[in-house]
């Protein structure tokens, strides 16, 4: 397997580092039945994690660009559709860019609304830099500073049933950590086209027109 | 900010109701002088839901999010803001997303703050370059008139519309 990892990653640091699950067993077993959910997510990798789910469903908007505002369209759209679970999956550079955000979303407090972030402390689309989280960030802590009073890090298996758990109940906005390793997601094709996919989304949300 | 006529509370209150009528119901702001009234009203209302944002780029954003919802919203920002919205704009304009935006203008007729100039002067170009048609507002008769226009050219012909409120009609502040 050592040789498999991305070009330049340090896998042996990230891990002891905490970063030790594999995405793609970890995410699909957080999520659990995924048709449970509205999806919104970040670029890249968790785009991948919640398309190859889904089989790219239509209740999920994927992002390929307009970096940093997945954790806000997850918002709009917890406030239009209180009766249903919206769940924000991105990643520490997606969040990063508009970690204000989280302040905004703290003050409203929705709780249909979860924010899923897959933290594997690297840039990976663009070549697998390190992120802030791997230089001593704790995004976790920063949610909390926000305000966002149900917050949680998951950094091995026997952390995510609880996090399932606040990923689909409770009384406030969760926000959850999931640590993982700095290794690709799966390789799914889905659909790049922001203008069909609101179509697409609008369609099975809303019915025709 | 007194209006030419001198009474800025009328057509700010004529002009929430309107944005109600029309099924607004996110009003998502950065704090502004000239958006104040819009403000404390969808606070005090408990049909709007009232979003206080820390960047102008979170208000793109969420307003794409509420139409996947099927909800409307409306944008309210400083000429400054915009220069914070732009890449977040190709999210309205790759996704089609219909996108409603009230700017209040600085860097315009009458100011004395030089800061101002650089952005404010930038904001029609810059929006325009992204896909976003501006309406310039410079009397209090034709704010009524103007949202009706860009509420029809959003929620029914699926643009993206910023109207500018000048400092014609806002009143220069002053310095």
């Amino acid at each position: 397997m050592a040789n498999d990892y991305p070009q330049g990653v340090d896998m042996a640091a990230a891990i002891a580092a905490g970063f030790i699950l594999d995405r793609r067993d970890a995410v699909p077993k957080l999520i659990g039945r995924h048709e449970d959910f509205l999806f919104v997510t970040g670029l890249a990798g968790t785009a991948r994690d919640i398309a190859a789910l889904t089989h790219d469903g239509a209740h999920i908007y994927t992002m390929a660009g307009a970096m940093g505002g997945a954790c806000m369209i997850g918002l709009g759209l917890a406030l239009a559709r209180p009766d249903k679970r919206v769940l924000v999956a991105t990643g520490d550079g997606e969040l990063l860019m508009n970690i204000g955000a989280l302040a905004t979303i703290a003050v409203l407090n929705p709780a249909n609304l979860a924010i899923l972030v897959v933290d594997n402390g690297h840039y990976g689309e663009t070549g697998y830099q390190k992120s802030h989280t791997s230089l001593g960030v704790d995004l976790e802590k920063i949610a909390a500073g926000s305000g966002i009073k149900r917050t949680r890090t998951l950094a091995g298996e026997a952390d995510l049933a609880e996090g399932s758990r606040m990923l689909r109940e409770g009384n406030g906005t969760a926000f959850v950590v999931l640590k993982v390793k700095p290794d690709d997601p799966p390789p799914y094709k889905r659909n790049l086209d922001p203008a069909s996919c609101r179509v697409r989304f609008r369609g099975a949300l809303l019915g025709a027109g | 900010m007194p209006g030419e006529d001198g009474n800025p509370a009328r057509w700010q209150d004529e002009l929430y109701d309107l944005l109600r009528r029309h099924n607004v119901i996110q009003f998502a702001y950065v704090p502004d002088a000239g958006h104040r009234i819009l403000i404390d009203r969808s606070l005090a209302d408990p049909g709007a839901q009232s979003v206080a944002l820390t960047t102008e780029e979170e208000g793109v954003a969420l307003l794409a999010g509420a139409d996947l919802g099927g909800a409307r919203g409306v944008l309210l920002m400083q000429s400054s803001g915009t220069g914070n919205c732009i890449n977040m704009l190709s999210l309205i304009k790759g996704g089609h997303f219909p996108f409603l935006t009230l700017v209040s203008m600085r860097g315009d007729f009458g100011e004395g703050n030089p800061w101002q100039y650089p952005m404010g002067q930038a904001v029609e170009p810059v929006l325009s370059a992204m896909g976003v048609i501006c309406l310039r507002i410079e009397h209090p008769e034709e704010v009524v008139p103007t949202v009706s226009a860009a509420l029809t050219m959003v929620f029914q012909g699926g643009n993206a519309v910023a109207v500018l409120l000048t400092q014609k009609l806002l009143g220069a502040k002053a310095f």
